[in-house]
């Protein structure tokens, strides 16, 4: 007997990030009974460490701007395997949402004009990558997603949001229908395990970057959404492709915005050299961020790199003067100086490409629907079950995101998940209610770990699972090392099941939590792993010593991971505009 | 061999708190507290604190630090340790959970009883609001707090009075919003400050300045509010 309390809410949305309080937002302003299932108090989530800024054609730096331009530097950011009609939605949409978000309160930093600044970033461009560089990342200095996070937590307690905070989501709950009707939680200051019902379950779950040794994400990016999705049997498209952000602080792995190269900034090799004209002779420094981390990850094996151990390159700032860094980028002196012990005032940031964004996750609709594929390969709606943000994959971002295009995404497609929502719940949704077999089906992991004796610790475990990521699927990949990878994996997972928990207590267990998120984790590698192995080519972030050449023929698709057989099947991606041709697929250069 | 001194409560298993002692060998490097307390709990999985961005954005890990409150993530050791020794305590002032995680409700309380939203009842025009970079500038200082309450916690008054003075954080927040030119509520926001508690009960301590882990400087925000109150009072 799943003998648990029952919570029941019309919409249950997992994860207070952006996304999360987007959507969280849309639905309380509709009168609908919502709760948002949080880990941490919603204003520590990974949003907050978003830096450089939100993409979008707001038409401030430039009156001309045109949202068109954003789709087709997004379009080829993605290296063609962004789905167009997804990115025409977000590009369109997006300055509404930006407005939004201002009239809400954000700080956005200012034109003299009193319009909302914005800065260069890399991959974006005017008329269609005719016209040069644009500046299209609208900024609150270099604070950016701390302001958004933090406006769109102000704008939830104003509309009476109910927050479960410190409540971990454990896994899905799945009718007879095969329907998502919520989740089993822990609240995690108690330790009591509830079911969470809801008519709609949405997972804003961020991202998974701690499957890597070095990630510019926090301790709480463990993939939690994608490890339930996998375990109720669910896909997950594109999981291969993550992206490796060029400027991570060497050794600490935390974050140096792309808005540093936007202000002006660039690398340097250990000649002095600025290497990047090389590599991008027209875009330089602000080029396509697969392409930067593969340029540095080059100098540095060719011999070129900063440093004793010549593993690093140097990022410069300090010709853009002291007074400039403090208005445009105060936080990175702030964090150059405690993480670097470098004052970029005077002296460059040292710097190496480090694991940050996922681009893959659930695939959803343009609504937040999260879809399955039938055995004819058809799209099936999951009912039930919505996802946006990093944790999903509507497809924006392809094989590569631009930058400042992850803010864009969250708050254009949380707010779409949640307009859609409230639409379904006013024409009325019909849900099966879960048996109570069908409850303790999701308690079953929760009720492992609970009886788990031997078993290692989950930080020894954790640590094995990223060096094997990191080592075995980086920035270059190659089929034999990787099937060493998978190989590694496979004989971890059992030890990964059998995770000692060494507390059992109840109150505010976080070693509980810590195991649940290391099998979390651990899904998600493995769904990475098998999925790099088997794109026999190389696009975008997903780049091959064995297959050095996009494969437009065979992988101009996106690839879906289905966790039950463990296999990789193929999904069209989609090539239809409203408003115009849609980009047909071109040589990738910058 | 780095010594480490550990508040430790469960309510669970222990009747009271108390001081517990480790050993760790750092290797001689200035690595931060919070690397400390990881490794720490590597080895003891009952050890229990809050943690999230690693990078003093998120706020999650205020502790109190050898005596002073900080973030762990962004307070190496050569700032905290001394004699070879490394005290680390919850936040002062409010209930202890478990370990080094207090319960923060009282806080957050007071931090929603600012109204801490923008109020613009004006209907909002097609793009932004406009607002000249001379405007935006009265917002640094302000907009950056991460909610870690090392402030609150730090402050004689908010520990006297943690039901009825807002604290230095919540007023922070306050004045961050009295300072915005966006916002049309300002005379409705001091009515609600006005009263002796609320604000008047900041004594100019300024432990807040002290150790606020971004810089920021509340006694000031206080004093701009002040001093809004009284010009509306005459």
């Amino acid at each position: 007997m799943a003998n648990i309390r029952t919570m029941s809410f019309d919409a249950v949305i997992v994860g207070g990030g952006g996304s999360g309080m987007r959507a969280a937002l849309q639905l309380a302003q509709s009168g609908y009974k919502t709760a948002v299932i949080t880990k941490v108090f919603p204003t520590r989530s990974h949003t907050v460490s978003a830096q450089g800024g939100i993409t979008c054609a707001i038409a401030s730096d430039d009156p001309n701007d045109q949202w068109q331009w954003h789709m087709y530097d997004t379009i080829k950011g993605s290296d063609y395997i962004g789905d167009q009609e997804a990115i025409e939605y977000m590009c369109q949409t997006g300055p509404e949402a930006v407005f939004e978000l201002e009239h809400m309160g954000l700080p956005f930093s200012r034109t003299e004009e009193g319009r909302i600044y914005q800065r260069p970033f890399g991959g974006q461009s005017k008329e269609f990558g005719e016209g040069g560089q644009a500046a299209r990342t609208c900024a609150a200095a270099d604070r950016t997603g701390h302001a958004l996070l933090h406006t769109l937590y102000q704008g939830n307690l104003k509309n009476e949001t109910t927050f479960l905070n410190e409540w971990f989501a454990v896994d899905i709950v799945k009718n007879a229908d095969n329907a998502v009707v919520g989740v089993v939680a822990i609240n995690i200051e108690t330790g009591e395990t509830v079911y969470v019902k809801a008519k709609a379950t949405v997972f804003a779950t961020g991202g998974a970057g701690r499957i890597y040794a070095s990630t510019t994400n926090a301790h709480i990016c463990t993939g939690d959404g994608i490890g339930m999705a996998l375990r109720a049997g669910f896909p997950v498209q594109d999981i291969e492709m993550w992206q490796f952000h060029p400027t991570g602080i060497h050794g600490a792995g935390t974050l140096v915005t792309e808005g540093c190269r936007g202000e002006g900034g660039y690398l340097v090799n250990k000649d002095g050299e600025r290497f990047m004209e090389r590599y991008a002779p027209n875009a330089k420094d602000l080029a396509g961020r697969d392409v930067v981390a593969r340029s540095m990850v080059l100098e540095i094996l060719e011999g070129r790199g900063c440093g004793p151990n010549g593993d690093h390159v140097y990022l410069k700032l300090d010709h853009l003067g002291e007074e400039t860094l403090n208005a445009k980028l105060p936080g990175i002196l702030e964090l150059s100086r405690t993480f670097a012990h470098a004052d970029p005032v005077k002296e460059p940031i040292p710097v190496v490409p480090t694991c940050h964004y996922m681009m893959g996750g659930i695939p959803t609709n343009v609504n937040g629907q999260a879809l399955t594929i039938d055995s004819e390969g058809n799209d099936q709606v999951i009912e039930g079950f919505y996802a946006c943000g990093e944790a999903a994959c509507v497809s924006v971002h392809g094989a590569n995101r631009l930058g400042g295009n992850s803010l864009l995404d969250l708050v254009v497609f949380g707010r779409a998940s949640g307009m859609f929502i409230e639409k379904q719940l006013r024409e009325g949704i019909e849900l099966k209610d879960a048996s109570e077999a069908e409850i303790e089906a999701a308690m079953a992991g929760l009720n492992r770990l609970n009886n788990s004796n031997d078993g290692e610790s989950a930080a020894t475990l954790r640590a094995e699972l990223q060096t094997i990521m990191q080592n075995y699927f980086g920035v270059f990949r190659r089929g034999d090392f990787m099937q060493e990878g998978i190989a590694k994996l496979a004989a971890l997972r059992p030890r990964i099941e059998n995770v000692a928990l060494g507390d059992k207590s109840n109150a505010f267990n976080t070693s509980r939590i810590e195991a649940l998120e290391l099998q979390n984790l651990f899904e998600v590698a493995e769904a990475t792993a098998i999925t790099a192995e088997a794109r026999t080519e190389s696009r975008g972030a997903h780049a091959r010593d064995d297959f050095q050449e996009r494969d437009d023929e065979n992988w101009l698709c996106h690839s879906v991971f289905f966790p039950g057989e463990k296999r990789v099947g193929k999904r069209g991606v989609n090539f239809t505009l409203k408003t115009r041709e849609p980009f047909q697929p071109k040589v990738r250069t910058y | 061999m780095l010594n480490v001194s550990i508040y430790r409560y469960n309510p669970e298993v222990d009747n009271e708190p108390y001081m517990q002692d480790f050993q760790i060998d750092t290797q001689g490097k200035d690595i931060m507290v919070l690397d400390v307390l990881e490794k720490l709990k590597a080895e003891d999985p009952t050890l229990v604190f809050r943690r999230s961005c690693r990078e003093g954005v998120c706020g999650s890990d205020g502790m109190n630090i050898s005596g002073k409150n900080g973030l762990a993530c962004v307070t190496p050791l050569s700032e905290a340790v001394k004699n070879n020794k490394l005290v680390i305590r919850p936040l002062p002032g409010l209930p202890v959970i478990r370990d080094l995680v207090i319960d923060m409700s009282q806080f957050y309380a007071q931090y929603e009883k600012i109204q801490p939203y923008m109020i613009n009842n004006t209907p909002a025009p097609a793009i932004e609001r406009l607002q000249s970079p001379e405007e935006r500038a009265k917002l640094d200082g302000l907009y950056e707090c991460i909610l870690c309450a090392c402030c609150s916690t730090a402050c004689p008054s908010f520990w006297w009075n943690p039901d009825k003075f807002i604290g230095p954080s919540g007023l922070l927040q306050a004045y961050r919003f009295l300072a915005d030119s966006r916002d049309t509520a300002t005379e409705e926001r001091l009515a609600n400050l006005d009263d002796p508690f609320s604000v008047f009960r900041c004594h100019g301590i300024m432990n807040c300045v002290q150790v606020c882990p971004k810089g920021l400087n509340p006694t000031k925000a206080i004093g701009h509010i002040r001093n809004m109150l009284i010009r509306s009072a005459t």
